[in-house]
């Protein structure tokens, strides 16, 4: 196969071309005729009783349409958004899981919480009808602090408290009592930020519905347009599945945010019938602060026992993580099976103990977010062990040495109920400290001295787990969905071919890699394949893009569905060729045997146009695949960190950062290296700058980019990235998953290059100027 | 955006008279601040009364050790013009630091000075600098015009036509960026006038100011060690999430012993 454009190479993204020329076909680029303007109604208060609503003056701006409340929605028989995930406490009781209805009817949960839809010919006109609906409020008292919301009083009527759950994983007697023996106990208490997604496109909606056919469409901005459609249709009870179409069409950026069924693009598709307009709705960036998903925000208290050689002997977690007001789509899966799960790293620790407490409180829910899970499981274990080496004197690089699994311990198994299937971790660690030139720190460290400034170092040995896998066991555990991936593979009469995937691309650049992997296998040309995505109909089904799973999963649908096209094509080639088709061989894009040789074009002709053609054959040549991994892939790896503290300020300039990971099998490494970047930008920003807050009242206080800062290209360093192979074992094409290794790995290298320069054991994540100022002051 | 009525007059005294005659007017210059707030649905006037054109506004010029900027002036053109980088570099430099590449091709030096955000930059210039602030009807000192949270000593319908800064020996500002804004978490320019240092302070209070002591500790002795003891302006400072008022107290000495340093090692 051409190597200008198969598998390893970086050939660059044909998409970009549409993109950069603003060609792109994003939500909002769309317009049909006839249509209209939604505008959220959203509560001004974190927890309130709704009274009356009265929307007569509203309705009196012209051009406006329709006030539609959770009232109207609740008649309808709407049903509540569901979480996909059922969480079991340990006792074996079900998640105690709030209704969560598409918008409130009685009570208001958090600020900007939907409560109505506001419905005009412009945006306009809809903004100023929308600020004339009247709604009365009684305001109750907010439970907002993650760490305090188990004890306090219940936000939602009828729970008996905040505690959605309370989950555990590990053995528990078996880890207290390693603890207890143990020659020395760091004990860490750490809290991950809350984070605000802000993908590039805001999330958006434009809902159509025909009353001659009773066919619904939407089209919005969504990783996975099909968990969309059957969402809607058997949760929602919107419309049957064969009567809505919901497409995501060009998508500017997710990291998560974009997986989960909202209120808005739900109550959007439901309105347009009843005003027998399509509707837009597109939101602000101020809207999107407010009711995005929010990522992360936990607080953890972590406990690691080592013997006396340093070898670490038990691991304790206590964690409280913060769900927000309702279980978004999947909020209850990340702090547990996507966490716990996480928390034996790259280490042979023996003994793993997790609970975790979910909580309600009444701020905007909490789901995946770049790295979901596994960005905390690897900042617990990358600080304590971290601090571990600093308590005993040991350097961080050898202790972690010490505990690592080796290349011979695969498959490991780890107490926390994962099977590793291969690695070698001590090869990333190898190559990141040449990378970074370890051997060089400290002279850099006395250089960095002499002008005011103190530099400081730090490692992170992450492991995370992409493609979410197997589906039977995902769905004994409570996943409510499948976790397989579909494709679809078909070669046109003259040749070209058509994938269809069941994955979604919104940056990740799939309409190049999938064709890389599609040209390559079947040795046509790259030009020759186009991919298509993100439509419920055109494509059969797929689970969409989420958990870095999009290659490993999706693109091994591609493979199996390949697989048949040669193996039928391989019948026909060898009827046409007189011969068995055990005696023909499939070699770049041909079928061969013995000097007789069939272009895989030649074949799909005759199979389109059957003149010579086996008599037991169906004609044509397009297939099918569902794919179902065994096991999730395991992309792990090291990440260096070096930062330069402004001893007078606070600042803290990250100056160095090595990243090596080890992705398996490499289709697009530019495309991979990207991936890398933006995940690295990420993870500067969860330690060094951004802060979802909200006050004592429930206010989102960094609702804008004025207070909520995102990294930008002089926050970070030019980064070096590189990586090791250790092929994925179970799937076809050895590849594990690149997207968010960057956001999981470089927090805790950061923070702890911050904490070795200040020579503290902790500072709280972001480390902002000033707490780093108030370190360095000892206040 | 509330629907408005636009205006672009021609001369100043129409612009004046525009404004004078309708219900809730507001200027428009480069809108950087007045746009986003409409947008915002926080403000609503009823006319906008385009500044863009009008003579008067235009023009950077140097004369008899007085660099003279008009109002309508965006801060890209400050920083990249020759007269301000040779007359008053440090002045280049401020405006070269204000938001991003977007907000100095719109923004101007009137609409921040007739704004007075507690965090702009220009503020503190105008103080170091002994500036001028000329409208269509007088000229306002720089000491006189600063009066609070986004208040100023302009009347509702002034328009500010120029702004004359005294040029001195040296300058230096140092800004220290709030991360997320990027706006003047605190700025401090130090300006010299051949002995005579004064000191604008931005960022830290309700409005720019002086720091008097600085200035009478820098002018017995200009070294940044000359700044270790001495008292900060009587101001209350503000606090938020990026920096608490302890956290600005300090920052205001680091910032002008920078500046200082800065000088002091030409
Ligand atoms: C993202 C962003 C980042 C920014 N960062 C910074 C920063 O780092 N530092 C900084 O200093 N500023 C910053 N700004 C503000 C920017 O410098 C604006 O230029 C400034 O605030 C207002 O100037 P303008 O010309 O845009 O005024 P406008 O928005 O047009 O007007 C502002 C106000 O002044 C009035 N006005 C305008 N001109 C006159 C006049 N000649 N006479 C009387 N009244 C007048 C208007 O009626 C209005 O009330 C930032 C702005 C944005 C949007």
């Amino acid at each position: 196969m051409s190597t200008e454009t198969g598998i390893g190479a970086a050939v660059k993204r044909r998409e970009d071309l549409r993109f950069i020329t603003g060609r792109g076909n994003y939500t909002d680029d769309l317009n049909v005729p006839g249509q209209t303007c939604g505008v959220f109604l959203r509560s001004p208060y974190a927890r309130a009783k709704i009274g009356a609503i009265d929307a007569t003056d509203a309705l009196q701006v012209e051009g406006a349409l329709a006030v539609f409340t959770g009232r109207d929605t609740a008649t309808d028989g709407l049903g509540d958004l569901p979480c996909g995930w059922l969480v079991k406490s340990k006792d074996g009781s079900d998640m105690a899981a709030a209704p969560h209805p598409p918008l409130a009817v009685s009570q208001v949960n958090y600020v900007g919480e939907p409560y109505g839809l506001v419905v005009a010919e412009s945006l306009a006109a809809a903004r100023e009808a929308a600020e004339l609906v009247a709604a009365d409020f009684e305001e109750l008292t907010p439970v907002v602090a993650t760490a305090e919301a188990a004890e306090a009083s219940p936000i939602h009527e009828g729970l008996k408290d905040n505690l959605a759950y309370d989950w555990e994983l590990g053995d528990e007697a078996a880890t207290d009592s390693a603890l207890a023996t143990a020659a020395h106990v760091t004990r860490l208490d750490l809290t991950n930020n809350r984070l605000i997604p802000n993908a590039m496109e805001p999330r958006a909606a434009l809902a159509t519905f025909d009353p001659a056919s009773g066919n619904y469409e939407l089209r919005t901005t969504s990783q996975n347009p099909h968990l969309e459609r059957l969402v809607l249709s058997a949760f929602v009870r919107i419309a049957p599945e064969h009567k809505l179409r919901v497409v995501a069409p060009d998508v500017g950026g997710g990291f998560g945010s974009k997986i989960f069924v909202y209120a808005e693009e739900t109550v959007v598709t439901w309105a347009a019938a009843k005003v027998g307009r399509p509707i837009k709705w597109t939101a602000e960036r101020s809207e999107a602060f407010l009711a995005d998903a929010h990522g992360r925000d936990h607080v953890t208290h972590a406990e690691l026992g080592l013997d006396g050689a340093g070898r670490f002997t038990a691991l304790k977690a206590r964690t409280t993580a913060n769900l927000g007001a309702y279980l978004s789509t999947f909020g209850s899966a990340v702090p547990t099976y996507l966490y716990g799960t996480l928390l034996a790293g790259q280490y042979k620790t023996p003994n793993i103990h997790v609970q975790t407490h979910g909580v309600y409180t009444n701020t905007a829910p909490v789901d995946a977010y770049r790295g979901a899970g596994r960005p905390e499981a690897t900042f617990v274990v990358e600080r304590i062990v971290e601090a571990a080496a600093r308590e005993t004197g040991r350097d961080p690089v050898e202790l972690r040495r010490l505990n690592m699994i080796e290349p011979d311990d695969f498959p490991y198994e780890t107490p926390v109920a994962l099977v590793y299937d291969t690695g070698n971790y001590q090869a990333s660690l190898d190559k990141a400290l040449h990378l970074a030139d370890y051997a060089g720190f400290k002279q850099r460290r006395a250089a960095s001295e002499t002008r005011g400034k103190r530099r400081g170092i730090g490692f992170s040995c992450y492991i995370e787990a992409c493609g979410l896998a197997p589906s039977q066991l995902a769905i004994q555990l409570g996943a409510g969905v499948g976790l397989y991936e579909s494709g679809e593979v078909r070669v046109n009469p003259t040749g070209s071919v058509t994938v269809f995937t069941g994955s979604h691309s919104h940056g990740q650049g799939h309409e190049t890699t999938f064709a890389q992997v599609v040209s390559d296998k079947l040795g046509v040309p790259f030009d020759d394949v186009e991919v298509v995505h993100g439509d419920t109909g055109r494509v059969e089904f797929g689970l969409g893009t989420y958990g870095s799973r999009s290659l490993a999963v999706g693109g091994s649908a591609l493979i199996s569905a390949s697989e048949k096209i040669i193996a039928k094509g391989t019948r026909i080639a060898a009827h046409m060729m007189q011969t068995e088709p055990t005696n023909v061989a499939f070699e770049e894009g041909a079928f061969i045997s013995g000097n007789q040789r069939l272009t895989l074009q030649e074949v799909a002709f005759a199979s389109y146009v059957p003149a010579d053609y086996p008599p037991d054959l169906e004609p044509g040549l397009s297939e099918k695949a569902f794919y179902d991994p065994e096991n999730f892939t395991y992309p792990a790896g090291a990440h260096i960190a070096e930062v330069e503290v402004d001893e007078a300020t606070g600042v803290v300039q990250l100056v160095n950062f090595v990243a090596v990971d080890d992705f398996g099998h490499i289709i697009n490494p530019m495309i991979v290296d990207g991936q890398v970047h933006g995940g690295l930008a990420q993870g500067a920003g969860q330690a060094l700058l951004e802060h979802g807050i909200y006050d004592a009242n429930g206010q989102l206080t960094t609702g804008s980019y004025m207070d909520y800062c995102m990294p930008r290209a002089d926050d970070v360093p030019d980064f070096v990235v590189d990586t090791t192979v250790t092929p994925c074992t179970h799937n076809p094409l050895g590849v594990k998953g690149c997207g968010e290794a960057g956001a999981i790995g470089s927090p805790a290298a950061i923070i702890n290059a911050v904490t070795d320069a200040l020579g503290t054991e902790d500072i709280a994540m972001p480390a902002t100027p000033e707490q780093v100022w108030r370190k360095l002051s000892g206040l | 955006m509330h629907p408005f009525n636009y205006h672009k007059p021609s001369t100043l005294a129409e612009a004046v008279a525009l404004h004078q005659g309708a219900e809730d007017p507001a200027y428009l210059s480069g809108g950087h601040t007045l746009l986003p707030t409409m947008t915002q649905r926080l403000a609503a006037p009823s006319d906008l009364i385009d500044l863009e054109g009008l003579t008067e506004l235009i023009g950077i010029a140097v004369d008899n050790g007085t660099l003279s900027i008009g109002a309508f002036t965006r801060h890209a053109e400050v920083a990249a013009s020759t007269e301000v980088q040779s007359a008053l570099p440090a002045l280049a430099e401020l405006a070269e630091g204000i938001g991003d590449a977007q907000v100095r091709n719109r923004g101007t030096i009137g609409g921040s000075l007739a704004n007075s955000d507690p965090a702009a930059d220009y503020p503190a210039a105008v103080l170091a600098l002994n500036a001028v602030i000329h409208t269509d009807r007088r000229q306002i000192p720089a000491d006189g015009y600063f009066r609070g949270l986004f208040e100023t000593a302009l009347e509702a319908d002034e328009v500010i036509t120029r702004v004359d800064f005294a040029i001195p020996s040296r300058a230096a500002y140092e800004k220290f960026p709030n991360p997320a804004s990027r706006y003047a978490t605190v700025g401090v320019m130090v300006a010299d006038f051949n002995g005579t240092v004064r000191v604008g302070v931005t960022g830290a209070g309700p409005c720019a100011c002086r720091a008097d002591a600085f200035e009478a500790a820098l002018s017995a002795r200009f070294d940044p060690a000359a700044l270790d003891d001495a008292e900060l302006p009587a101001i209350d400072f503000n606090s938020d999430l990026h920096a608490s008022a302890e956290y600005r107290v300090h920052l205001v000495r680091v910032m002008a012993q920078r500046a200082t340093a800065r000088l002091a090692s030409l």
